[in-house]
């Protein structure tokens, strides 16, 4: 048993170690360390919380026996998962985390007495609206991130799913949340804080329906963030100062990824949240120039020939690559051309795939040496220097119609110079138009060889042509 | 007159936004994902709170229905801990230099 004070001043250490936690994220070399420092503190918090308590009897065996099964069932799946599931996996996290701190706010409002915060019936006011928000937020984190792993996983469709009256609904519902809480605070009434929870289960549903899956990294981003300010509003709820200081932490990473996220896409956030886009992609006299233009295409000896002869490669990656599973394959690839003293960098825009980082990751799955990997702002000059672009499962990224046509919808995003080299390298299993439903420009470029197959299959045979 | 100690912890939350702030910018982009997974895994420190839950039940009923709530959140969080440390610690591990590749 120990006092509340020494407590309190555990909990901010295990918060000071979260912080060096992220601190540590800045280099990939001093990474690893950091998160040492995050299940240091981690550990701390846990330990402290059962000697405050100091509460021995029989149900302490229970608690270590369900966090044993929890560990267990995270470690499997940790160990388990396959680096290209990993958006699924953090949007399934963020929903478990959602949910917690829905279960800890019921608890806490069942049994007020064992968190001090008064009687049933009679729970502190400040208390009462802590929780209640906390629960909001960790409801809407919860069901929103079931419907972001079902787009993610391919089990729901991930185009956009719209209704008319959608966002007048999601105001109504919204605005409902706040006149519940605020009679909930007068009454005290459970119903109320059961009608809370339920109508902030379906606002989470109902705001990730409409979004599409290209808008994913921002959705994840969001929901990161909400996960955070969850976890804050039950922290200010226990009056636990780990708890507020994570949940701040979390909170303002996740909004800083969403707002690096929509930058990236030249969106604002409202119009991501808003959701629709790339659904009504029904323009048909686009569609119909596009089957007269003439496009070139190759083959695995055409694409190994240019790229043997070339004394610079650039690789840009997409989402295509990341379901062909082809980061193996490239890397072959990319090692075959080295040996050729072929210069061969890779060149990653900020969504390309389904998370922030999505594709970094990948690569570093496949061995390549982050040293070797640029962001979009520090290699867009090099592709005019370069003399093959080999572009692999990424499409919207590279269109050049978003410097040029101010009726794109996709206008002003920033996107890879890749028309600039010699020559132009797509890896694609068809010509059509990629998830913002725009034709890109740059299939039917002169200097643009069309490879029409599944990335993986295509790499391997140029990796075969190679030697 | 005293400060309401919630003043206080209002303060805390709010400077805990800007470290948040700029320790977030200053992570490296090719990190996001690591950067994800390990938010994942501190925020699951809410097992705090599902810990004080579960422990309140008395020795004669230890599975009430508010310590019930409390031994569910704990399986979920420390599903989220083990397994977001983890599967960070993972992909970290697969960040290497090109000195350490050839060895």
């Amino acid at each position: 048993m120990i006092s509340a004070n020494l407590a309190a001043i555990f909990y901010l250490v295990s918060g000071i170690l979260f912080i060096l936690a992220l601190r540590g994220l800045s280099s990939p070399d001093t990474s690893r360390q950091g998160n040492y420092f995050g299940i240091a503190g981690m550990i701390i918090a846990i330990v402290v919380t059962f000697l405050s308590i100091g509460n021995f009897s029989t149900s302490i065996v229970y608690v270590v026996i369900f966090l044993v099964i929890g560990g267990a069932i995270g470690a499997f799946i940790a160990f388990k998962i396959p680096m290209t599931a990993m958006p699924e996996l953090v949007a399934g996290f963020h929903s478990l985390v959602g949910l917690a701190a829905v279960f800890v706010a019921i608890a806490a409002f069942l049994n007020p007495a064992a968190f001090n915060l008064g009687n049933v019936g009679d729970i502190k006011l400040a208390s009462l609206i802590e929780m209640s928000i906390g629960a909001a937020v960790g409801a809407i984190t919860f069901s929103g991130s079931i419907i972001a792993f079902l787009k993610l996983r391919g089990i729901m469709s991930g185009a956009p799913i719209t209704f008319s009256g959608q966002h007048i609904l999601n105001l109504i519902l919204g605005i409902g949340i706040f006149v519940l809480i605020f009679y909930l605070c007068k009454t005290q009434s459970t119903n109320i804080f059961w009608t809370v929870i339920i109508i902030s289960f379906l606002v989470g549903v109902l705001l990730i329906i409409p979004i599409g899956g290209a808008d994913m990294p921002v959705v994840i981003s969001m929901l990161n963030s909400y996960s955070g300010w969850a976890a804050a509003g039950i922290g200010f709820t226990l009056e636990n100062t780990a708890l507020i200081i994570t949940g701040a932490l979390v909170g303002s990473s996740g909004a800083i990824l969403s707002y690096i996220m929509c930058k990236a896409m030249n969106r604002s956030f409202v119009s991501v949240i808003l959701g629709g886009f790339g659904a009504d992609n029904s323009t048909d006299d686009k569609k119909e120039k596009k089957d007269q233009k003439p496009v070139k295409s190759g083959n695995a000896e055409d694409a190994a020939f240019l790229m043997k002869n070339a004394s610079s490669v650039i690789i840009v990656p997409g989402y295509g690559m990341a379901v062909a599973q082809a980061q193996h394959a490239l890397r072959e690839m990319v090692d075959k051309l080295k040996k050729n003293d072929i210069k061969v960098t890779y060149a990653i825009h900020p969504v390309a795939g389904r998370m922030p980082g999505h594709m970094n990751v990948l690569l570093a799955e496949a061995n390549v040496p982050y040293d070797e990997v640029f962001e979009l702002e520090d290699i867009n000059n090099d592709f005019a220097n370069s003399d093959v672009a080999f572009v692999i499962g990424a499409n919207d990224v590279t269109n050049p119609v978003a410097k040029t046509d101010p009726k794109s919808p996709i206008f002003g995003m920033p996107v890879l110079d890749v028309e600039k080299c010699k020559s132009v390298l797509f890896v694609k299993r068809s010509l059509s138009p990629g998830y913002a439903g725009i034709d890109n420009e740059l299939f039917y470029k002169d200097n643009t060889l069309m490879l029409f197959a599944d990335a993986k299959k295509m790499t391997e045979d140029i990796v075969k042509n190679l030697d | 007159m005293e400060i309401d100690p919630f003043i206080f912890r209002l303060s805390i939350f709010i400077l805990s936004i800007f470290i948040g702030y700029y320790v977030v910018w200053s992570v490296t982009p090719s990190l996001h994902t690591p950067l994800m997974s390990v938010t994942n895994a501190i925020s699951s420190v809410i097992i705090v709170g599902a810990i004080i839950a579960a422990l309140a039940g008395t020795s004669e009923s230890i599975f009430n229905t508010s310590s019930i709530f409390g031994f569910i959140a704990i399986i979920l969080a420390a599903i989220n801990i083990f397994g977001g440390f983890l599967v960070t610690q993972r992909m970290l591990q697969m960040y290497k230099k090109k000195k350490d590749k050839k060895k």
